[in-house]
């Protein structure tokens, strides 16, 4: 790096409310505010209550399972068995409710197992060192084959109303799923352990430097073990949602879900590369997809245009942050005086 | 201050994209508030079959007057189909022509879509019968059954040993139409006997295999009757290479795809299965009908549907399309599914 080191820099180059506002996960939320807006506007149909009501029921298993995820790869680690772990709870969850168990059973033990698939890929990343990539991409075909080997290609259904209710009743008169209480609360609980834990500054150092969390005393393996072992619980717990949700319990049950996870994640401002990430970002991505088909979908798009669109705005998050920082490096060695506006400490794009 | 402002510029392009595609359906989509609209929703996008079907349906909504909307997912998960349902009922459609990819899955979307004053088909795959108001049945199983045996009787001249090629052992609908065949058989056809019964799996090496071994050991056989399409895909291939073509005549249930060149190389004379592309006309016609009011779903009522002449709703609000559609060398190059 050419920037100058003997010179005193400033602790932060902007003031407070630039750095609140200006930045990756602000403008995810700002174009969502302008996506709403126009779509109010313009869509026939969207400004109705049953948009939010099918917005949430339909955006819950991708923000459930969104909300590790971001942690997994804030690390730098990714986990692409996620919608396999959901078919697989699905399947496990139905197979239970056949053999007489109760709801609350039958979540519980989805969710356990949803922990150890979890944990199988975590013992692999963390003390085996293999790479998560290859790991999940094994782990997303072995669990999927589980759920479909267990119940071929028939459906546990026939759930009574009182369970597939708590999954799709709104609130009291409210366009409000009950599910947004479930939804609002874990994103809570994780944006705390996130933002306000060490477990959460722990997350982010490894990220940003494996080696360096370790000589600084991050425990690197329990913590990525503990990551994988969340994933996999939490998608167990959408797995349970999707089954009550579609009132059907099949082993192919949210096949390709894990792609518009890491997508509404990426879109969220998490980077690839880890490091960095803010989890209001990625509710805001979660929720900008659902917005963008929603509103596709009122229009009477095809399902291939709308995945055009969900592409390029994914394309161009990953990539204008690079492009960004390739600016910044340029511009900083033209001013070889420094303290240029966007040269602060801070460097959002990671670009490098 | 850069890094806002390209990723700002990358924004604007996006949802440009979005809002030229939102003007860019609209237009096909718009209309004055009055007409009717029928949303068609298949299992999935990009399948030939639901093209042919698409295309009955906007035949039959070009001779209506009504307009016809084609959405889907492009994969036939048991879910994919429930945001379109929700979208539908949003939009307040008239009536959503419906194949199911799960029979339980899409109902509360459905009842949702109802209780929105839309009007539900269902055609080629149904959903439990209280999720909708009509399903259009492609085929009954005593068509089917009737309709192989005439192929083979007509194939054999009447007379002589025929072996049947079916699926897995335990599969409903093949084992249904087989003893279906086989009562037939009995009463209407003396001359014509079953020899075996043979289970190819739905596998086509399995199939091919099975195919081998039914013409090794019954010398006498005259044909072989495969209500799977495929198993007569792969007897089909097995017969025109060998010095049975010709010789032994193969029919059953097929695609016009999978059995073009053994139609065309005269290994295979005539198949049987429906017409999808009346399927989707029959449909999207009584899904005006159910629309205008003429018909509520009840069983008895009858309604007009266009170049196919008037059905009846029958039994649990289905409605039968009719005798399985023949294909042979005369009609097989107008299909493509």
């Amino acid at each position: 790096m050419s920037a100058p080191t003997n010179r005193p820099v400033p602790t932060h180059a902007r003031p407070w409310w630039q750095r609140a506002l200006l930045t990756r996960e602000m403008l995810t939320l700002a174009i969502l505010a302008v996506a709403w807006v126009v779509a109010s506007a313009t869509v026939r149909g969207f400004d109705g209550p049953l948009t939010i009501t099918y917005l949430v029921l339909d955006i819950a298993p991708v923000l459930l399972i969104a909300l590790p995820m971001t942690l997994v790869v804030a690390t730098g680690e990714i986990d692409l068995s996620v919608a396999s772990v959901v078919g697989l709870s699905s399947v496990t969850f139905g197979l239970l409710f056949q053999a007489g168990a109760g709801p609350w059973q039958a979540a519980l033990v989805s969710v356990l197992l949803g922990a150890v698939c979890g944990a199988v890929n975590g013992a692999l990343v963390a003390y085996a060192g293999l790479p998560s990539l290859a790991v999940t991409i094994g782990s997303l075909a072995l669990y999927r084959g589980l759920a479909v080997g267990l119940l071929g290609t028939t459906a546990v259904t026939g759930f009574p109303d009182a369970w597939t209710d708590g999954a799709t009743a709104n609130l009291g008169g409210s366009p409000w799923p009950v599910i947004t209480l479930v939804l609002a609360a874990l994103v809570a609980v994780f944006a705390l352990l996130l933002h306000a834990t060490p477990f959460g500054r722990d997350v982010l150092d490894i990220g940003r430097s494996r080696e360096a969390a370790r000589f600084s005393g991050v425990d690197v393996r329990r913590t990525l073990l503990v990551l994988f072992v969340l994933s996999g619980a939490v998608s167990a717990l959408a797995g349970v949602y999707y089954t009550l949700r579609y009132g059907s319990a099949r082993g192919d049950n949210a096949t390709g879900l894990e792609l518009q996870v890491v997508a509404a994640v990426l879109l969220g401002g998490v980077s690839i590369f880890g490091g960095r990430g803010a989890l209001h970002g990625v509710v805001g991505g979660v929720l900008l997809i659902g917005v963008l088909g929603s509103a596709l979908r009122l229009e009477g798009v095809t399902v291939n245009v709308i995945n055009i669109v969900i592409g390029t705005a994914l394309v161009v998050s990953v990539v204008a942050p690079r492009v960004a920082g390739g600016l910044r490096v340029r511009r900083r060695a033209a001013a070889p005086a420094g303290g240029g506006p966007a040269a602060g400490r801070r460097t959002e794009g990671d670009g490098r | 201050m850069k890094f806002t402002s390209v990723v700002a510029a990358g924004t604007a392009v996006v949802l440009s994209l979005a809002l030229a595609a939102c003007s860019g359906g609209g237009d096909e989509g718009g209309g004055g508030d009055d007409d009717v609209v029928v949303t068609m929703l298949p299992k999935n996008l990009g399948n030939p079959y639901f093209e042919a079907s698409t295309a009955g349906a906007q035949e039959a909504a070009d001779e209506l007057g009504v307009a016809v909307e084609e959405v889907g997912p492009d994969a036939a998960s048991p879910d994919a189909q429930v945001p379109f349902i929700n979208t539908a009922a949003q939009q307040g459609v008239n009536a959503l022509v419906v194949s199911a990819n799960d029979p339980t899955a899409i109902g509360d979307a459905l009842e949702e879509a109802r209780s929105a004053g839309t009007k539900v088909v269902t055609f080629d795959s149904d959903t439990e019968p209280q999720f909708r108001d009509l399903f259009v049945n492609q085929a009954s199983a005593e068509g089917i059954a009737d309709k192989q045996l005439e192929l083979i009787s007509e194939q054999i001249g009447g007379e002589g040993e025929i072996a049947i090629l079916s699926a897995s052992a335990n599969a409903t609908n093949q084992n249904a139409w087989i003893a279906l065949m086989e009562e037939k058989l009995a009463s209407d056809y003396p001359e014509i006997e079953l020899v075996e019964v043979v289970y190819g799996d739905d596998d086509d090496q399995t199939s091919f295999d099975k195919t081998a071994a039914l013409l090794q050991s019954h010398p006498d056989l005259k044909g072989i009757v495969s209500p799977t399409t495929v198993g007569i895909a792969a007897a089909a291939r097995y017969v025109s290479t060998s010095e049975y073509q010709g010789e032994v005549a193969v029919t059953g249930l097929g695609t016009p795809n999978q059995m073009r060149e053994y139609v065309e190389d005269g290994t295979v004379e005539a198949f049987a299965l429906w017409n999808p592309t009346d399927l989707g006309y029959l449909a999207t016609q009584a899904a005006a009908a159910l629309v205008a009011g003429d018909i509520t779903g009840e069983e008895g009522e009858t309604f007009e549907a266009g170049r196919l002449g008037e059905y009846t709703v029958g039994a649990d609000g289905e409605v039968l399309l009719g005798e399985p559609f023949v294909y042979d060398a005369s009609n097989i190059a107008d299909f493509d599914f």
